[in-house]
């Protein structure tokens, strides 16, 4: 069977990863923001399952940590929405910009 | 044997009064402070004349003197097995006649206060203070350690701190409140000095051992004792002492505060500069009278010639003032230096310790004479509301007691006979006679001028001019100690002092009053005929005598521009080259280092404090930051 080499699924998964870099930073809006870091975290997510495919086949933990990385995301992504319900109910606007409260 | 407690309660009692009053008076005893502070002092009176007649006359009395009988031993701080401060109290004659002299006074003062002080603000902090003024000043004269009598000695003068500033709405009362505190405390401070010498040499802080043991050494090692700038730490350590005394009892250099002092209630002015603090100078100087007899002749020679400039200035000013109490309070200065010079007239001859006796009999006498003269000039500034002389004339009419009672004490102080002062000044004037016969001339010169100025007091206020007012009626409570004064201003050179109080105890005879006499009572009579002359009409002549001295009136009136010498070395000397370069390394160098720390850490603050913008990206940016640093390091640190 012609395999796909790992370096391309590592590409793929680096793409990922800066692609939500790229949005996080730059995005103003919670809720894309939010969206970026899913995207960070999937590339994490390829990583591992790419790595236990190719360097370990006959284990499981890489399919697990992923699993448990799933799970964690859907939990973050109800705190965060609970969250922006938050600011929005403060500021009137899910922009980042605009609480920034915190500062010196 | 008097129970120790009995004795406790003199003093105590008038404490608790001052707790009660202090703590409770303005809310529950408004009405009736005055009379609870009364009756404790009564009871305290009741208790001293006991232990006096007691003392005198059933227990002290052994091997044919007055011995010291140590009532209560109690360490109370223990610096090392041999030195410590001890609570400790011992009865002398001395000690007992003061205790009845503070504690008669106090009385008298507070009965009077009941009606001088009536419808005062503060009525009840009044009877507060004066309790705790009465209990310290008990305290000191009990005391016998020297650390106690400091301790007490502190406490007097705090109570007469608050005693002077009892106006604190009145800017001057304040200024001479602290005044009175800072020449004090300033002279304390050679009497703590002096203490430490002492205690240092004879290794305890109680009056008798330390009197022996410094005896002892001065008379068989006399070389082992330490000296400085050739003269012995022991004539050091007299000689502080005796400059504390001198700040208290307010003599020639430190006298500034006293005079300013009558700013206080004239109730206070009576009890406290007048007739027992003032004094405390010298009881003490009595107390430890043995060691300056016989340790140094320098130091009781400054003694002597302290005290007889002391006698002869105050007497100079006084007959110049107008205010009828400073008049009177220059008239205790020169009557204490009259007592500080008699405790310096010891020789080694016959009757060598005459002037002990001497100038505690007058202590003992001047207590009657000068505190009923206050009362009386409380009474008359009631009457005409002013302290000037030139707003009062004829009063006789109107205040017939109190024109009786000041002539009595006229006449005492001035050294008439049979008046209580003329039998004590002449024991001074004989033991200074015995000694020195320069001071002599000066006491008898202070006692002519004594009698013009006090008759020149007494023609101003009483005579002169017709009177104008009406008369106010006079309560019954300032009435009678007026009447018990004067019988005391009257009768009390009959007590046959020298039979009670000697330096060693002894009894000795009264010495018989003979032609010594004549002179001093003459001069005296002489300077009421000068005072009757000028002062009893209304006349030119004051104008013209004045303008006969011109120059040296306005010198006189102006106190000598002693105050103007005090400001003059305070705020020009002292001030400009101690304190102005002390104020300018604080301000410019231990301030500006702190100031420059300040800045820096405040400029940094200010550099870095831009990192905290509030925006969550730049925290992610931060944070991702890390971790590629992390990253590198670790890849750095395993590769």
């Amino acid at each position: 069977m012609n395999q796909v080499p790992l370096t391309h699924i590592l590409i793929v998964s680096t793409a990922l990863f800066f692609i939500g870099m790229y949005g996080l930073f730059t995005r103003r809006n919670m809720i894309t923001m939010l969206m970026s870091i899913e995207l960070i975290l999937n590339s994490v997510n390829i990583n591992f399952i790419a790595f236990n495919r190719y360097l370990y086949p006959q284990r499981l933990e890489g399919v697990f940590f992923t699993l448990f990385v799933i799970a964690i995301a859907a939990a973050e992504a109800a705190v965060a929405i609970a969250i922006i319900i938050n600011l929005y109910r403060n500021f009137h606007s899910i922009d980042v910009e605009a609480a920034d409260e915190m500062k010196f | 044997m008097p129970n120790a407690a009995y004795l406790l309660l003199i003093p105590l009692l008038p404490l608790a009064g001052f707790a009660l009053l202090g703590l409770f008076g303005r809310r529950y005893f408004r009405k009736t402070s005055g009379v609870l502070g009364t009756s404790l002092v009564l009871v305290s009176t009741a208790l001293s004349l006991w232990v006096a007649y007691w003392y005198f006359f059933i227990g002290g009395f052994a091997g044919g003197a007055y011995r010291t009988i140590p009532v209560l031993q109690l360490p109370w701080l223990r610096f090392s097995s041999e030195l410590s401060v001890n609570m400790n109290i011992a009865l002398d004659p001395l000690t007992v006649m003061m205790i009845v002299i503070v504690s008669f006074v106090s009385l008298m003062v507070h009965t009077f206060s009941l009606g001088y002080m009536k419808g005062e603000e503060r009525y009840s902090t009044y009877f507060a203070f004066l309790g705790l003024f009465t209990f310290s000043m008990l305290g000191l004269v009990m005391a016998s350690n020297l650390f106690e009598i400091y301790i007490f000695w502190e406490l007097v003068g705090c109570s007469s701190y608050l005693l002077i500033g009892y106006y604190y709405d009145r800017p001057s009362a304040v200024a001479a409140a602290k005044k009175a505190f800072i020449v004090t405390r300033f002279a304390d401070l050679g009497f703590l000095v002096g203490i430490l010498i002492l205690s240092f040499t004879a290794r305890t802080l109680d009056i008798d051992p330390l009197i022996s043991h410094i005896i002892h050494q001065a008379m068989f090692a006399p070389q082992a004792m330490a000296s400085f700038l050739g003269i012995s730490a022991v004539s050091w350590g007299l000689f502080l002492v005796f400059i504390g005394g001198a700040g208290k009892s307010a003599l020639f250099p430190l006298h500034i505060w006293l005079p300013d002092a009558m700013e206080g209630p004239t109730p206070v002015s009576a009890l406290i500069h007048a007739a027992t603090m003032v004094v405390a100078g010298v009881y003490l100087v009595a107390k430890l009278y043995i060691l300056y007899a016989l340790i140094d002749p320098l130091i009781q020679n400054i003694i002597l010639w302290a005290g007889a400039i002391s006698a002869l200035l105050p007497a100079i000013i006084a007959c110049t003032q107008s205010d009828i109490k400073r008049v009177l309070a220059y008239s205790t200065l020169s009557q204490i230096g009259y007592m500080m010079f008699a405790l310096g007239t010891f020789h080694t001859g016959n009757g060598g310790t005459m002037g002990y006796s001497a100038s505690l009999f007058h202590l003992f006498t001047h207590a009657f004479f000068k505190a009923l003269l206050f009362l009386c000039a409380g009474v008359i500034i009631h009457q005409v509301h002013s302290n000037e002389l030139k707003d009062m004339g004829g009063l006789r009419k109107l205040l017939p007691l109190a024109h009786a009672c000041f002539l009595i004490a006229c006449l005492a102080i001035a050294g008439i006979p049979p008046f209580a002062g003329f039998f004590s000044k002449e024991a001074i004037l004989l033991a200074a006679w015995n000694s020195n016969k320069f001071v002599y001339g000066i006491g008898l010169f202070t006692s002519g001028l004594t009698a013009f100025y006090m008759f020149r007091l007494y023609f101003s206020i009483f005579w002169n001019r017709p009177a104008t007012g009406h008369r106010h009626k006079q309560p019954f409570v300032e009435s009678l100690p007026l009447v018990i004064l004067a019988l005391g201003s009257a009768f009390a050179g009959f007590v046959p002092f020298t039979r009670f109080i000697t330096a060693d105890g002894f009894p000795a005879a009264s010495e018989g009053i003979g032609l010594s006499a004549i002179a001093p009572v003459s001069i005296a009579l002489l300077g009421i005929g000068i005072a009757a002359r000028l002062y009893y009409k209304q006349s030119p002549r004051p104008q013209r005598a004045a303008a006969a001295f011109k120059g040296f009136y306005q010198f006189a009136y102006h106190k000598f521009y002693i105050d103007e010498v005090y400001t003059f070395i305070t705020k020009k000397i002292i001030f400009n080259s101690i304190g102005r370069p002390a104020a300018w390394i604080d301000r410019n160098i231990v301030d500006g280092l702190m100031n420059l720390l300040a800045t820096i850490t405040a400029r940094i603050a200010a550099g870095i404090k831009g990192i905290q913008s509030g925006k969550v990206q730049d925290y992610t940016l931060y944070f991702f930051a890390g971790i590629v640093g992390l990253a590198v390091l670790f890849i750095y640190i395993y590769t």
